[in-house]
């Protein structure tokens, strides 16, 4: 597979909220936010704070109530293949096999035919070549992410979306699926956006860490991380940066 | 070590020599069975029941084959044989039972118990009304059940997928679906042009209410995520019903077909025993009114086995159809 154009995206004072009840809970409140193509930004805040959301507004799965979510330079008016999200749950598509969840894509749009290839590609970057005719409910919780990784991967997204997608699995299988994000970011070359409560893991991930405030999130901070790949969880500007982080988020360090 | 294969065949080899061990529950049905045969041809009948020599005929066949296999039958090849071997014994047991006390004994009023022979005799003469009653009630089943499934299928589809096709069809199904389609009846009746007309539409009715029942709260209960993969994949709305929402409801879909399947049994008959001139409701319902009570069970029988038929039909179809889900593969 070759390297795909990465597409920048830019939030534009965007504000969203939820009718709960007939009362709006805001979600948003005037977020910008530019992202390079090629760039990997994580979103680190409190759980619940709405980071997802701008997911989601990204996706285009939501438009925003107020403000411009813009891919491109474009305004994001709905889903399409080349912004995916991958979600916390694998959510695989568990009445189809590990292969025919990666085809997937190509078949809504009618390309399957001309995808075999990549599908094949697609479920050896994730090493799930051997496993294309199992059912979802035979993976373990790290090969169902990786099955939804490719079957994200197989649509060449030019922006991929990561919403704690490895937030449900066991530290082991976290550390190989970290560096696995890595490698597959650099091969490919999308943007990432990766939506994360772990500090550490977007201090090894991402070039730029975001911080938001509780909800309705704003944000609160942004620190560059200009450490090359691969990065270490030793080294003392990663540390150095993760106990400015934790304070921020107001933790103390010695927890 | 390169002499222990060698030394295992030659075990194997010695083995098979040996004489077969024998099936013992083949043998004690070839004894049961045996004993029905005997019990027939020796003792005297109480009255002239149909056939007699053919069912002693019948039962000692059966005898000589369980016999026969009890002795050739190599111990691998008879697991199916070998699980149900209780149950041939048991059904030789009752055999022998209902023929003493029914035939040889007359302990039952009469009229109204047969023996075996006398069911035997309803095959051997009968059999090619039955057969047409078989193809009547196939005709009306098939169609009735195939309509009902496919109408309820789509209506499911519509009430569980569109919001304003739920709107107006929920009320209307959550009012009619709970009324025995039986209760339809007086009116099916005028309402159609013919009777058979009027029975497919309550065999469809029966059938088709439970399936759209359970494929409306299947579609509705789809995680909602599914929906936002396929959205982000660039699927259609087509492709969300077709490839998500209906796979994903198939389950509940199952459980309707199940539900509309015993339902439709239970009408197809009332429906036939009304207004029919052929099938096995009306069958039932002539031979009841000349107190041919043998008929009445021989056509029992065909019924039992058929329902059980479809019933086992549908299972296989669906174990086939959702092998995806956890506990079923």
């Amino acid at each position: 597979m070759s390297a795909v154009t990465p597409v920048g995206l830019r939030f534009d004072h965007v504000s969203h909220g939820y009718d709960i009840g007939g009362a709006l809970l805001p979600v948003l409140e005037d977020v910008s936010l530019d992202i390079a193509p090629g760039e990997f930004v994580a979103l680190l805040g409190p759980s619940g704070c709405g980071k997802s959301t701008l997911l989601r507004l990204a996706a285009g799965l939501e438009l925003p109530r107020a403000g411009e979510a813009l891919a491109g330079g474009v305004p994001i008016t709905g889903p399409g293949p080349e912004r995916i999200l991958v979600f916390q749950e694998a959510t695989l598509f568990p009445w189809r096999t590990v292969r025919r969840n990666v085809e997937a894509g190509p078949e809504a749009r009618g390309e399957l035919a001309a995808k075999q290839a990549r599908v094949d590609e697609a479920l050896r970057l994730v090493g799930l070549e051997a496993f294309g005719a199992a059912f979802p409910h035979q993976l373990s919780g790290g090969m169902a992410q990786r099955a939804a990784i490719a079957r994200a991967l197989v649509n060449d997204p030019r922006l991929l979306l990561l919403d704690e997608p490895l937030g449900k699995l066991d530290s082991l299988t976290r550390l190989n699926l970290q560096k696995d994000l890595i490698r597959l970011w650099q091969d490919r070359g999308f943007t990432a956006l990766l939506v994360t409560h772990d500090v550490e893991e977007a201090l090894l991930l991402a070039d730029r860490v975001v911080l938001f405030s509780p909800r309705p999130a704003r944000i609160i901070e942004e620190l560059r991380v200009d450490r090359p790949h691969p990065r270490r969880r030793d080294d003392p500007v990663l540390i150095a940066l993760r106990t400015r982080l934790l304070a921020s988020l107001g933790v103390l360090e010695d927890v | 070590m390169s002499d222990l294969p060698e030394s295992g065949r030659g075990v194997y080899a010695s083995a098979t020599r040996l004489p077969l061990p024998i099936w013992r529950d083949g043998l004690l049905a070839a004894l049961a069975w045996g004993s029905v045969s005997v019990a027939t041809l020796i003792l005297p009948d109480v009255i002239q029941w149909g056939a007699t020599g053919t069912f002693a005929a019948l039962t000692g066949t059966v005898a000589a084959i369980f016999l026969a296999l009890a002795f050739t039958v190599p111990p691998g090849q008879r697991s199916t044989l070998r699980h149900y071997g209780p149950w041939f014994i048991v059904l030789g047991l009752w055999l022998l039972l209902w023929e003493v006390i029914t035939a040889k004994l007359g302990w039952l009023p009469k009229p109204f118990f047969s023996p075996p022979q006398g069911l035997l005799h309803v095959y051997m003469t009968d059999w090619d009304r039955l057969l047409i009653c078989i193809a009547y009630t196939g005709r009306l089943w098939g169609l009735g059940f195939f309509i009902g499934i496919s109408a309820g299928f789509l209506a499911g589809v519509g009430l569980g997928w569109s919001k304003r096709f739920a709107y107006w069809g929920m009320p209307v199904l959550k009012l009619i679906g709970p009324v025995p389609a039986s209760a339809w009846i007086p009116c099916a009746f005028f309402i159609f042009p013919s009777t058979f007309q009027a029975s497919v539409f309550l065999v469809a009715l029966a059938s088709g209410i439970p399936v759209a029942i359970l494929t409306a709260s299947g579609i509705s209960q789809v995680n909602r995520a599914f929906y936002d993969v396929a959205r982000t994949l660039g699927a259609s709305n087509r492709w969300q019903v077709t490839k998500i929402a209906i796979p994903a409801a198939l389950p509940n879909v199952f459980v309707g077909l199940f539900m509309g399947l015993y339902y439709s049994f239970a009408v197809l008959v009332v429906a036939e025993m009304l207004g029919a001139k052929f099938g096995l409701g009306w069958y039932l319902q002539f031979n009841t009114a000349y107190s041919a009570y043998a008929n009445v069970y021989a056509a029992l029988i065909v019924m039992a086995l058929i329902c059980a038929g479809l019933v086992k039909l549908l299972f296989l179809i669906r174990d086939r159809m959702l092998g995806w889900q956890k506990g079923i593969l």
